[in-house]
């Protein structure tokens, strides 16, 4: 089999054009990418030309301890949308799932693409273990950490897709048994963009890949090194629901008449408040819909540590550390309020009793006025 | 402390001395009412039992009403925040001051604290005699003081995430990345726990502490006066060397 070369000089857009798509999607692309990045309109030709003068850069994909999950995303919209098509356009070079060579093949097609250090990118999906030297995940005799050190170490730039890439996610949830991180602290000191998420929304994935070909640079980003033009709101503020939430309109149970009614899910634990992220704007499945949307709470998917600090899912807060998941916040600061009220109450029984036993003396006093 | 020999001239003629000044009553007072507006709004917030159905008299923005609320007050508390702490390091006089709120500082403010703490344990017949606050009230007043801030904190970080870039946004967003956003959720709501069960002590002990040494201690926090009875103002010199008592000196 012969793998694809890398060095092709023909441009994206003669690439696209082979692949069948038209002008007019291409402009209603690179319009909807300006959009997705909040940029000014006047950005428009920029981003037009830059994407269809690439010469196509090579991107290679490489999954750790992963349930594919980014890939599905990337791979299952309904209709081949076209960033689909400059995504596959991109990654030809090496995907694991995707990608027909096998074995021996498939680590020549890395080695190639990643020859030349500084001269690609790379997208990585699932998290890297570190305990017991890594042994948790190995590819090629390899393990993750080694692979990661070198592919995202001599890399242009790294994008973490998912959750478990970004931050360790669920492989790193309590108590992390393989010892799981993301690539930049795998990796210290690369440069890396985070798309969190369970799984995060090609949309965004393309969106950086665009900006970084339209400015040769990463967009900028927040404390947790996540795009803000994707990341920089709460799902709370764009949210549908939201004018039920102003209102005090909540779902108190599955399949009742307020969720039928498609009411606020904040009382059933929707962590739409602690989450940024842009799904309210950018939906899944070609726009079609998104959790929310569907009736289900947010779960947090795209914060730090999520299945740790988002969870009971269900409810709003978390367990009070220390005590039984039976336990509300409400609860203990009600036994604690409860507990001091009784305490003095006792005191103050023990205070009569006391002034019954022993009263105290007291002295008349003139007290000059002033 | 020449103050101090000046004022106890001054307390043995009249009585009385006026330890709590405008600053720190109209602060107390605001705080009260913030605290007690924060709670029953925060409540609402952290778990809205009441479901609003568009017909309802109370209109279609309940949890915006309860949210504006909260905020609103929010601000008041942390203006009256600043005064208290401005009055505690610069303007306030000795009683006012932020040593009040460490006792454990000084030895003899250790072995006032140990002596309240043993009048409240029943080993002891009266606490020590103060004019400001007892050593012990000081304490938890410090205490109570960082869970303000706490609250303060916590509160404009969940605040500033609706405005990301915003000032609070900005002076706040640094706290995520130590704390979840949920347990911060978390804390700002148990904190309201413990400043609830904080004021039924405190009211308590006001009462308990008014009523057992005449001291006028309730009253000063409307007036600014407090009495000092002869009773312990005399023995007062006394307790300064044994930190007891006399009328008690068989205590365990
Ligand atoms: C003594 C003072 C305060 C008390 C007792 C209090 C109490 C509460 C409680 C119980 C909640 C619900 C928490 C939850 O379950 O998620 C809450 C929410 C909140 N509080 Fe406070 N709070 C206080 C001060 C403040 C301050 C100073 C701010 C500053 C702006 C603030 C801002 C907020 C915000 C933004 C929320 C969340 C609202 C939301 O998620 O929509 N609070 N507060
Ligand atoms: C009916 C209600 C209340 C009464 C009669 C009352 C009475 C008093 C009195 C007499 C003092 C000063 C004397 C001392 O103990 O050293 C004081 C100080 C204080 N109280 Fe209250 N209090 C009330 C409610 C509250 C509440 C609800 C809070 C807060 C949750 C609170 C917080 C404080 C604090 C922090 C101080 C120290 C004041 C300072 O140095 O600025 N109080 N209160
Ligand atoms: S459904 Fe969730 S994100 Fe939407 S308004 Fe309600 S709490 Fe906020």
């Amino acid at each position: 089999m012969k793998i694809t070369s890398t060095k092709e000089s023909s441009t994206l857009a003669d690439l696209l054009t082979k692949k069948g798509v038209s002008r007019r999607d291409f402009l209603k692309f690179c319009s909807a990418m300006t959009a997705t990045l909040a940029l000014p309109v006047n950005y428009f030709e920029r981003v037009v030309k830059a994407v269809e003068q690439t010469k196509k850069p090579v991107l290679v994909w490489l999954e750790f301890q992963d349930c594919a999950g980014n890939t599905e995303s990337l791979l299952r919209a309904s209709t081949p949308s076209i960033s689909e098509v400059v995504l596959d356009v991109l990654s030809v070079d090496y995907h694991e799932t995707i990608m027909s060579a096998a074995g021996r093949q498939a680590e020549e097609a890395l080695a190639m693409a990643t020859a030349e250090p500084g001269s690609y990118l790379v997208v990585v999906e699932g998290s890297i273990p570190t305990k017991d030297r890594g042994v948790y995940c190995t590819i090629g005799g390899r393990t993750a950490l080694d692979i990661a050190q070198e592919i995202c170490g001599n890399a242009m730039a790294t994008i973490t897709c998912g959750t478990c890439s970004a931050y360790g996610g669920i492989p790193a949830a309590a108590p992390n048994p393989t010892g799981a991180i993301g690539v930049a602290e795998a990796v210290p000191g690369i440069t890396v963009i985070n798309l969190p998420g369970c799984p995060m929304n090609v949309t965004n994935l393309t969106a950086t890949v665009v900006h970084f070909l339209t400015f040769g640079q990463l967009p900028l980003t927040d404390n947790f090194g996540r795009p803000l033009f994707a990341y920089g709101s709460r799902i709370h503020d764009d949210c549908e629901r939201r004018a039920h939430f102003d209102a005090g309109q909540f779902v108190e149970a599955w399949g009742d008449e307020a969720h039928r009614a498609g009411w606020c899910l904040y009382k059933m634990g929707c962590k739409g408040p602690a989450t940024s992220h842009n799904c309210p704007v950018t939906r899944w499945n070609d726009q079609t819909n998104w959790p929310i949307g569907a009736g289900h709470g947010c779960v947090g998917c795209s914060e730090p540590n999520f299945w740790d600090t988002m969870t009971p899912i269900y409810r709003r807060l978390p367990n009070v550390p220390g005590l039984s998941v039976e336990w509300t916040a409400d609860q203990v600061g009600m036994v604690v309020a409860g507990a001091v009220a009784g305490g003095f109450a006792l005191h103050g029984l023990g205070s009569f009793i006391r002034n019954r036993v022993e009263p105290i003396e007291r002295t008349e006093v003139e007290v000059g006025e002033e | 402390m020449s103050v101090q020999v000046a004022e106890e001239k001054s307390i043995e003629k009249t009585g009385r001395v006026y330890i709590w000044e405008i600053p720190v009553r109209l602060t107390h007072w605001t705080n009260v009412a913030c605290i007690i507006i924060l709670s029953f709004t925060g409540y609402y917030i952290g778990n809205p039992y009441i479901s609003v159905s568009p017909r309802e008299f109370y209109g279609t923005y309940f949890m915006g009403l309860m949210r504006f609320i909260h905020m609103a007050t929010a601000y008041i508390f942390v203006g009256s925040l600043v005064v208290r702490t401005y009055w505690a390091f610069i303007g306030g006089n000795q009683w006012a001051s932020w040593r009040a709120l460490v006792p454990f500082f000084t030895p003899e403010g250790r072995g006032k604290l140990l002596n309240t703490i043993l009048y409240y344990f029943f080993l002891r017949r009266h606490p020590p005699t103060t004019l400001g606050h007892n050593a012990l009230a000081g304490f938890t007043y410090g205490f109570i003081v960082l869970l303000y801030f706490t609250q303060v904190l916590t509160g404009f970080a969940l605040y500033g995430q609706s405005d990301p870039g915003g000032l609070w946004w900005n002076l706040t967003s640094w706290l995520f990345i130590f704390v979840s956003n949920q347990m911060v959720r978390l804390i700002h709501h148990l904190v309201m726990w413990l400043l609830i069960a904080f004021a039924v002590h405190h009211v308590y002990s006001a009462w308990l502490v008014d009523t057992e040494e005449a001291n006028g201690l309730m009253s000063s926090i409307f007036s600014g006066w407090k009495f000092i009875v002869p009773e312990s103002s005399e023995s007062k010199a006394k307790q300064k060397v044994s930190h007891q008592q006399p009328d008690k000196p068989g205590e365990k």
